[in-house]
This record gives structure tokens, C-alpha cells and sequence, in this order.
């Protein structure tokens, strides 16, 4: 099952300079080490703090998502790899609140948004928002992708001062959101559908910043798309971190891509944070005994 | 029940475009037919539906009368016609109350789940359990025979048919990834229901509708026909059939005008609401 540690690494960077290099032409160490690096350095306040997390589905004996506590700084990419069926997902629904956690804080902004309901939860909204792994399902099929693209501004935009994406008129918007994720302005008008499966995601990245959130969950954002288009969302993802100073939390069970992106990683499994380290240090021969397995596994 | 679906065999082995074509080519003819008929008659003829005039009774067909005169000596057209406001309009108020109903209580028990949903199709069952003709003849033995208590009968028993299946769409579709995305733009409730589940359900709630037209304007035909709905003189197809019966040997076709005009219209709403499923591409399992 396990191989050493070494010649996995070789494997895990062999796969990293697969996808994106393609494109790109850049594959050295270095160059991911640039790519991973904070949008602001310094002691700056969290911007999103969760302290014991947990979540138990009606009926299940164990939760799903179980004391679960991290801080992501501004402008960081924060990793969390596991495998299928570790609760990634449900831990972060419980951050968007999409589903309700049973115990623990998630403190957005300095706000313990965990007890905020209706109308007082609404104005944090903006702040956090997700991109979901099937952009197919994250679309409504019987919206344009213009109106998908507006719903954000509509509901919350409005009594937010934007800078980036500032409204000024519904077809400069659409299109600026639009050449933010490099699409055409011609695929406004059109239904997801006609559009292919990476064309979907960057819509629904468009969508997801179009309301310029201090925090993104990427939810494995690249897990059903092909390997080029992969490397594409992976860089235009590493673009709009920079230039919009968002913070990720980097939701993927393909260990590769959380390295290239990420500046800390989290290890979840059973619904636990078992291991939590600088990216550099993934390697290391102190990682806790499940991480060097996902490794090997790499 | 056979005869309002004979069609589909006859259409089976004809190309889908083509089929369209033959369909919408028939309603057309049809709906001129009616239309010049109605002009016809309204505008120029201009009989009275319910004026009784017994030395002119069961006359055969002429300029005057284009369809002869019933038992008491009235214009079968004119009442054939006018039956046609009777039958469809109670049948479409039946169907559009049905739908007020069963489509808010459908998005609801979905949406909500939980003992909302539990509560609701429970409710849903209890009803289901008594067949539309025994709810009928019970409320007309209840509160007296009438076209009222009819369509009150048929909304108590067709609501639940709509309320399950916007329960069914609801719950698949309210775990799609764009509902919780919608969450967490802070749509309300009623919002997500109404921008985003309800365009889904739409197509499915329009074939349903349609072929329940048919299924409908023959129920009240029939319960008219054994003096459950329409009370004389009201010009209503199922009771001008009731009303010919004793003459169905010297004037039989007394009761194949008004026969024929509840086969046509019943054809045509099931041609529609076909139309509509593979309009809408409606799986084969949102058929009744």
C-alpha cells in the first residue's frame, strides 16, 4: 500500500507538471512555491475562524464533521485533502450554512455567524461564498448565464460598495464578470447547457466573486473537468486569489493540486483534523501516519 | 377510457415531426369547424338553448335547425355549442382549482420535508383513498346533485395527483447543487421556490394538466349523463346524452352529436398534453 516517501514525492510533483505545464510551459518547485505564496504576509487578523465544528446527521451514530477548528488568514490558500466520505463537503456546507452545525463557532469578519438566522445572517453572506465540484448541478438549466451571474449582485450586491465588479448596468456587469474568468461576452445570453464543462466552472467562479467575498470555499472545483481544463481553473483560480486578495479554503482529495495551491494544508479524516501543516513540510517524515498513506498513495 | 387514447395507436408508427404535424393539422380543422359553426349559429341563427317548442320537436336537420331539434324541440347545435362552455369550463375551473391546490402544497411538503412533508402527503393519502365517481355521488347525495358539488368532488380528489408529483420533482430537484448555491446568495424561501423550482415543475404540471383535461371533461360528462351534475335545462354534453336516450332508436344521433363532441374534445386535450410531453421531454413515468 505505502511506498517511501521520496519516491512519492517525485510521483505527486511528476503529476503536478502534467496538467498545468501543458499549458503553461512552468514546472519547476520554485514556480509553485511563487504560486503558493499569501496575497498579504504579516500577523493580520484570521479572516475566517472555526472552533469546534461538528455535525451529526439524523441517525448516524458518528458525525460527520467532528470538533473541527482552523483559521484561514487573508489573502491564504488553505488546503483540506481526505478521502471520499471524510465530511469536506458537509464541513464546508456547515460554513456557508447551507446545513446547520450542531456545536462550535465560525467566527467570519470577527462575527460568530453559527447562531445567525434570517435576516441577521443575511449582510455576512457576501462574505463567504463556494464553488461546488459540478458545475452542471451548481447551475440552474433554465437560467441564462447572465441571470445566473446577476442572482449574487441582486440578493446581496446591492448593499455592498463593490469595488472590482462596481454595477453599473446589467450587460457591463455580466460582461465584466465574464472577462474576469476569461469567457467571451457572447456567452451571456446562452443556457449551461451549450456551454462545456470547464466554460460551466469558470461561470460558476464568476458567479461565486461577482460579489467580491472575503472568502472562497473551493469545493474539489476541478474534479470534473478534464486534466486541461483542470490546469486552467487551477492558474485562473491562483490569478483572482491575487488580484481580488480572496482567502480559499481548497477543498480536494487529489493531494497534488492542494500542494500546488495551497500555502497550509489540513488533513481530515473520520470527520477529524488529523494532521495540519506549512505546504512545504508535506514531505516531512514527521506527518501524522494517515497523511504519509495519502501521499503514497499519490 | 380505451376509445380517448385510440389515437396514440393509430399515431404510434408515425414519425414524431410528422405525428406533430397530423396533430396540430387536426386541431386546426377542428377548431375552424367550431369556429365557423359558432358564427354560423350566433350570429345568424340565433337560437334560444333552453326555449321549448313542442310542435317542433325532433325535427331532422335543415337550414334552420343544421342538427335537428332535441325532445322539446330546441336547436341541438346551439346547445351542443353552448354545452361546450358548460363541459370545458367546468372541467378547466375543476382542473385550475385542482392545480391552485395541489401545486403550493406539492413545493411546500418538498421543499420543507421533514413533518411538513409527513403531515401533508398523509393528508394526500386520505384522500387518494376514495375514487373521484364515489366522492361524486357521495357529495351530490350530501349537498344534492348539482354542477357545483361535482367539480367540488373532482378538486377533492385531483389536487393530490398534483400536490405528489410537485412533492416528487421538488425533493429530487431541492437537493441540486444551484438551490444551496441560491441559500447561500439569501433567497428566501418563497424566492427559491418560485424562481427556481417552479419553472422545473412547470412542464411536468402542464402534460399531467392536460391529460387530465380529458380524464376530467369525461367525468363530468358521465356523471351528468346519471343526473349527477348538470341540472336541466342546462345545455351540458353528458346531460343532452341522458336527455336523447329514450329517443336513441327513432333519433340516434341525438346522442351521437353530443357522443362525438366529448370524444373530440377529450382527443384533443390528450393530443395536446402528448404534445406537451415530448414539447417538455417528460420522462414516460409523469404519465398517470
Amino acid at each position: 500500500m505505502s511506498r517511501p516517501i521520496s519516491e512519492s514525492r517525485d510521483s505527486l510533483f511528476a503529476a503536478q507538471t502534467l496538467a498545468p505545464d501543458a499549458q503553461q510551459g512552468v514546472g519547476t518547485a520554485d514556480a509553485y512555491a511563487a504560486e503558493r505564496a499569501p496575497v498579504s504576509a504579516g500577523a493580520l487578523p484570521p479572516v475566517l475562524l472555526v472552533d469546534g465544528l461538528t455535525r451529526t446527521y439524523a441517525g448516524a451514530q458518528l458525525p460527520a464533521v467532528r470538533s473541527v477548528s482552523f483559521a484561514l488568514g487573508r489573502g491564504e490558500c488553505l488546503g483540506l485533502v481526505g478521502e471520499s466520505g471524510c465530511g469536506k463537503s458537509t464541513l464546508a456546507r456547515c460554513l456557508l450554512r447551507i446545513e446547520e452545525a450542531d456545536a462550535g463557532s465560525i467566527m467570519l469578519g470577527g462575527q460568530d455567524i453559527a447562531p445567525l438566522r434570517g435576516r441577521k445572517l443575511r449582510p455576512h453572506r457576501r462574505k463567504i461564498q463556494i464553488v461546488f465540484q459540478n458545475p452542471a448541478a451548481a447551475l440552474n438549466p433554465r437560467l441564462r448565464i447572465e441571470d445566473s451571474l446577476l442572482d449574487p449582485y441582486l440578493q446581496l450586491g446591492r448593499e455592498a460598495k463593490l469595488s472590482h465588479f462596481a454595477y453599473t448596468s446589467r450587460d457591463a456587469y455580466v460582461r465584466r464578470l465574464l472577462e474576469a474568468v476569461e469567457l467571451p461576452a457572447e456567452l451571456a445570453g446562452r443556457y449551461p447547457h451549450e456551454l462545456s464543462g470547464g466554460q460551466r466552472q469558470r461561470v460558476t467562479i464568476a458567479r461565486a466573486i461577482s460579489i467580491e467575498p472575503e472568502v472562497l470555499v473551493l469545493d474539489e472545483p476541478t474534479a470534473s473537468l478534464d486534466v486541461i481544463s483542470q490546469g486552467a481553473v487551477l492558474d485562473l483560480l491562483t490569478g483572482l486569489r491575487r488580484s481580488l486578495g480572496l482567502s480559499y479554503l481548497f477543498i480536494s482529495h487529489d493531494l497534488a493540486a492542494v500542494h500546488r495551491m495551497s500555502q497550509r494544508i489540513m488533513v481530515m479524516r473520520s470527520g477529524e483534523i488529523v494532521d495540519q501543516f506549512e505546504a512545504e513540510d508535506l514531505f516531512s517524515e514527521e506527518r501524522h501516519p494517515y497523511t504519509q498513506e495519502l501521499i503514497s498513495i499519490f | 377510457m380505451k376509445t380517448a387514447y385510440a389515437h396514440r395507436r393509430i399515431l404510434r408508427s408515425v414519425p414524431a415531426s410528422m405525428k406533430h404535424r397530423l396533430q396540430a393539422g387536426a386541431a386546426a380543422l377542428f377548431a375552424l369547424l367550431v369556429i365557423g359553426a359558432s358564427i354560423y349559429t350566433f350570429m345568424i341563427l340565433k337560437h334560444d338553448p333552453t326555449l321549448t317548442d313542442l310542435r317542433g320537436r325532433l325535427l331532422g336537420a335543415s337550414t334552420l335547425h343544421p342538427l335537428g331539434t332535441d325532445h322539446l324541440g330546441r336547436d341541438v347545435l346551439t346547445r351542443l355549442l353552448l354545452g361546450s362552455t358548460q363541459t370545458l369550463g367546468y372541467s378547466l375551473l375543476a382542473l385550475g382549482t385542482a392545480l391552485v391546490i395541489g401545486i403550493p402544497f406539492g413545493l411546500l411538503a418538498g421543499y420543507r420535508r421533514g413533518w411538513v412533508d409527513r403531515l401533508f402527503m398523509r393528508i394526500a393519502d386520505g384522500f387518494l383513498a376514495f375514487p373521484d365517481t364515489i366522492v361524486a355521488i357521495v357529495l351530490s347525495g350530501l349537498l344534492g346533485a348539482g354542477i357545483g358539488n361535482l367539480v367540488l368532488a373532482i378538486v377533492l380528489v385531483k389536487w393530490v395527483s398534483y400536490a405528489r408529483l410537485v412533492r416528487s420533482t421538488v425533493l429530487s430537484e431541492s437537493q441540486k447543487d444551484y438551490v444551496a448555491i441560491a441559500r447561500t446568495h439569501g433567497l428566501s424561501d418563497a424566492r427559491i421556490m418560485s424562481r427556481h423550482l417552479l419553472p422545473h415543475i412547470a412542464g411536468h404540471v402542464l402534460v399531467l394538466a392536460s391529460l387530465d383535461l380529458g380524464k376530467i371533461i369525461l367525468l363530468i360528462s358521465s356523471l351528468s349523463y346519471i343526473g349527477l351534475g348538470a341540472q336541466p335545462p342546462t345545455p351540458e354534453w353528458g346531460a343532452m346524452l341522458n336527455d336523447s336516450r329514450p329517443y336513441f332508436q327513432s333519433r340516434p344521433e341525438l346522442m351521437v352529436y353530443p357522443g362525438l363532441a366529448i370524444v373530440s374534445v377529450v382527443l384533443l386535450a390528450n393530443m395536446l398534453g402528448d404534445y406537451l410531453r415530448d414539447r417538455f421531454d417528460v420522462k414516460k413515468e409523469a404519465q398517470p
